[in-house]
C-alpha cells in the first residue's frame, strides 16, 4: 500500500508537466487546429536554454528563467509566421507532417549545439534532500516541480477565464469568422497561442530537467501528451489538465506492476496503450466535444 | 497537326502508355535499367559511393512507399505506423526464413502477416479520422516498435536476428549485384499493380472515400471494407518492403523500424507527390540519395571543420526536416507536380495556347 501510495505521489508529479505540456498543445489545437508534434521539442528548446543560460553563463536562476520564457515566447511567435501560418487551410498530412519536420529540424539542432550527453543543472537549484510525508518520501525537487507546474496552470486557466486576450482566444476557438467580425484579429490570436504553446512546454522542461537532468530524451514528453489530450478531449484544456495527471499516474503504476511480467520498459508504452483503448471506446475522449456529420 | 493531346477512341484514352513517345521513353528506362548493374561498378568509382547498394535500397523502399501512398494519398488515411509494419514484414520474413522456408513462400508470408496486424490497426479508421487516426497509428507504431524490441525469443531482441540470403533453387541472391534484378523484378510489379488498382473499380471507390466520404457513402461505396481494404494492401505491400530488406541486409535489428522510419515513408511520397505512382518513385530516389549525396561535400569540408562527422547525422535530418517543410509550404503536390508543370511547359512551346 505504501509503495502503491508512492507511486501514485510521484506519477502525480510527472503529470503535473505532463498536464501543463498538454495543456500547450490543446491550446493550440484548439485555436489553430493544428496539431503539434513539435511540443516535446519545445520542451527540450525550453530545458536546453535555461541550462545554457544558468550553467554556461552563470545568470541567477530567476533572470535564466525568464529569459527562457522570453526566448521560448519569440520561438513561438517566430515558428507561427515563418511555418505554420502558410500552412492554414491545408489538408491534415499537410500540417501534421510539417510539425513533425519541424521537430526533426529543432531536435537536430538541439544536438548540434549542444550534444547528447545528460546536462545537469550546476549548482543545483532546488535540494534533492527527502521529506516524510506521512508514509510516502518524497524529494523537494519534486513538490517544487509540481508546486511550479501548478502555479503555471492556474495563472493561465485564470487567463483565459478573465483577461481580454484569453476570452478572444476562446472566441477565436469558438468560431474564427464570426470572432473576427467582431474586430478579433485571428492572426494574433494564433501567434498568442503559439507562444503560450511553446512557453508552458519550455517551462515544462525546465521544470523535469532539475530532477533528472536534460538531455534528447526531454522530447519523449511530447509523445506522451497524445495519450493525455485524448483521454481529455483534444479540445478541452481542463481535459488535458486531467489526462496529463492520470496518464502520469497510470504510467508510473503500470510500470512498476507489469514490468516484471514484460520484460521492462512497460513505461514507455503503458500510456499508448491506454491511448488505443480511449480512442476504441471513446474517442473523443473526457470532455471533447462529439463531431456529429451532417449529409 | 493536333495543338494538344486528343484520344479519338476509348480504348487510346484508357491505355496505360497513351503517347509514343512515353512507350519509347518507357523502353528506353527499361534498357537502361537492365545495362545499369553491368556499368555501376565504374560509377560507383566515379562518385566514391556504393551504387548499386542504393539502387537496391531505392528499389524495396519503393514498394513501400507505394503502399503508403496508396493508403494516404489515394484513400486519405494517415498512417505513422507503416515504419512499424515494415518491420513486421522484415521479422516475418527473417522468422519463417530462420524456420527453413524458401524465399518465395516467406516473402508473401511477410507481406501477409503485415496485411493482418495493419487490418487490426485500422480498425480503429471506421470511427476516427485525420487527426485521431494518426494518433492512433502513431501509437501502433509504438506498441509494435516495443514488441520488436522486447520479445526476444522471437526477434532476438537488440543483438538482432540472422536472416539467410533469398535463393530459388540453387540461385542465390547473395551480392548487390544478384539482388538487383530481384528489387527490379518486384518494384515493377508493386508499380505496376499501383497504377492499374487506381484505374479499377476498387481504386476509385478509394478515391472516392478519400475525397468526399459521406457522398462515396451515399453513392454505395462501403465504407469500412475499402478502408480496411486499403489498409490490408497497403501494409502488405510495406510488408513485401520489410521481408526485402531483411533478405538484402541479412541482419534485423529493432532499431531500424523506428517512428523516424515512418516519418521517412511520410516524407517520400509527400515530397514525391501524394496520390500519384510516379510520385513515390521520385520520393524514393530523392530521399534515398539525398543523405549519400550529403556525404561528398561532408567528406569536403572535413579539411576544414574535422568535426562534422561527429554532428553528420544530426545535420542530415536537419536538412531532412528543412526539406520537408520547403516543400509542403512552396511545393505541396511534390515533385510529381513540379515535373508535370514543367513538362506542360515545353509540350506546346512557344505557342501554349
Amino acid at each position: 500500500m505504501q509503495d502503491f501510495l508512492q507511486l501514485i505521489v510521484t506519477g502525480l508529479v510527472i503529470g503535473s508537466v505532463y498536464a501543463l505540456v498538454a495543456m500547450g498543445f490543446a491550446l493550440i489545437y484548439k485555436s489553430t487546429s493544428i496539431i503539434n508534434f513539435a511540443q516535446g521539442e519545445f520542451v527540450l528548446v525550453g530545458g536546453y536554454i535555461c541550462w545554457w543560460l544558468y550553467t554556461m553563463l552563470g545568470i541567477p536562476i530567476v533572470w535564466s528563467f525568464m529569459l527562457t520564457m522570453v526566448i521560448a515566447v519569440a520561438m513561438g511567435v517566430v515558428l507561427e509566421r515563418l511555418v505554420l501560418r502558410p500552412m492554414i487551410g491545408e489538408p491534415i498530412i499537410s500540417v501534421i507532417m510539417i510539425t513533425i519536420a519541424l521537430a526533426t529540424v529543432l531536435k537536430s539542432l538541439v544536438t548540434i549545439l549542444w550534444g547528447t550527453q545528460i546536462k545537469v543543472f550546476t549548482p543545483a537549484i532546488f535540494s534533492q534532500k527527502a521529506i516524510h510525508m506521512g508514509p510516502i518520501l518524497i524529494s523537494e525537487v519534486y513538490l517544487w516541480t509540481f508546486g511550479f507546474a501548478f502555479l503555471f496552470l492556474g495563472v493561465f486557466a485564470a487567463f483565459f477565464k478573465f483577461t481580454r486576450v484569453g476570452i478572444s482566444m476562446r472566441a477565436v476557438a469558438n468560431d474564427q469568422q464570426v470572432a473576427q467580425s467582431m474586430g478579433i484579429s485571428v492572426k494574433k490570436v494564433f501567434a498568442i497561442s503559439w507562444s503560450i504553446g511553446a512557453l508552458v512546454s519550455a517551462v515544462g522542461g525546465l521544470l523535469v530537467g532539475n530532477i533528472n537532468g536534460i538531455n534528447i530524451t526531454l522530447s519523449d514528453f511530447g509523445l506522451k501528451v497524445f495519450p493525455a489530450v485524448i483521454l481529455g478531449g483534444l479540445d478541452s484544456i481542463g481535459g488535458a489538465i486531467i489526462g496529463g495527471l492520470t496518464i502520469g499516474i497510470l504510467e508510473n503504476i503500470m510500470g512498476s506492476y507489469l514490468d516484471v511480467y514484460l520484460g521492462g520498459g512497460v513505461k514507455e508504452i503503458a500510456p499508448f496503450i491506454v491511448l488505443i483503448i480511449i480512442l476504441m471506446v471513446k474517442p473523443y475522449g473526457l470532455f471533447g466535444i462529439k463531431e456529429i456529420e451532417r449529409v | 497537326m493536333p495543338c494538344g493531346l486528343f484520344f479519338e477512341t476509348y480504348q487510346k484514352d484508357e491505355s496505360i502508355f497513351p503517347t509514343l513517345w512515353l512507350r519509347v521513353w518507357m523502353i528506353a528506362l527499361g534498357i537502361g535499367l537492365l545495362v545499369f548493374p553491368f556499368v555501376a561498378q565504374p560509377i560507383s568509382d566515379w562518385m566514391g559511393m556504393n551504387t548499386l547498394n542504393m539502387v537496391n535500397l531505392i528499389f524495396i523502399y519503393i514498394v513501400g512507399a507505394h503502399g503508403l501512398n496508396l493508403l494516404t494519398g489515394y484513400t486519405g488515411q494517415i498512417s505513422l505506423g507503416h515504419g512499424a509494419f515494415m518491420g513486421v514484414g522484415a521479422y516475418t520474413a527473417g522468422i519463417l526464413a530462420n524456420m527453413g522456408w524458401p524465399f518465395w513462400l516467406a516473402l508473401p508470408m511477410a507481406g501477409f502477416m503485415s496485411a493482418a496486424v495493419g487490418m487490426i490497426f485500422g480498425i480503429p479508421s471506421l470511427r476516427l479520422r485525420g487527426l485521431y487516426l494518426a494518433i492512433a497509428t502513431l501509437a501502433a507504431q509504438f506498441i509494435l516498435d516495443y514488441a520488436m524490441r522486447n520479445w526476444s525469443s522471437l526477434t532476438g531482441g537488440s543483438s538482432g536476428l540472422l536472416v539467410p540470403s533469398a535463393s530459388i533453387g540453387d540461385f542465390t541472391f547473395d551480392s548487390d549485384f544478384k539482388f538487383y534484378f530481384l528489387a527490379l523484378a518486384i518494384a515493377i510489379l508493386a508499380t505496376l499493380y499501383l497504377k492499374n488498382i487506381t484505374r479499377t473499380r476498387t481504386g476509385r471507390a478509394f478515391v472516392a472515400v478519400r475525397d468526399r466520404y459521406l457522398s462515396a457513402e451515399v453513392i454505395g461505396v462501403n465504407l469500412f471494407k475499402y478502408r480496411i481494404m486499403s489498409f490490408g494492401i497497403s501494409s502488405f505491400m510495406v510488408g513485401i518492403s520489410g521481408g526485402l530488406w531483411a533478405y538484402y541486409i541479412t541482419i534485423i535489428s529493432d532499431e531500424h523500424f523506428t517512428m523516424w522510419l515512418s516519418v521517412q515513408y511520410l516524407a517520400m511520397i509527400i515530397v514525391g507527390g501524394l496520390g500519384s505512382v510516379l510520385g513515390s518513385i521520385y520520393g524514393v530516389v530523392f530521399m534515398v540519395a539525398l543523405p549519400e549525396l550529403l556525404r561528398l561535400p561532408a567528406e569536403a569540408l572535413t579539411n576544414v571543420y574535422p568535426d562534422i562527422f561527429v554532428i553528420f547525422s544530426s545535420l542530415r535530418e536537419m536538412v531532412f526536416g528543412v526539406i520537408v517543410i520547403i516543400f509542403l509550404i512552396f511545393e505541396p503536390d511534390g515533385l510529381a507536380a513540379r515535373w508535370h508543370t514543367v513538362r506542360a511547359y515545353w509540350k506546346l512551346w512557344p505557342f501554349s495556347y
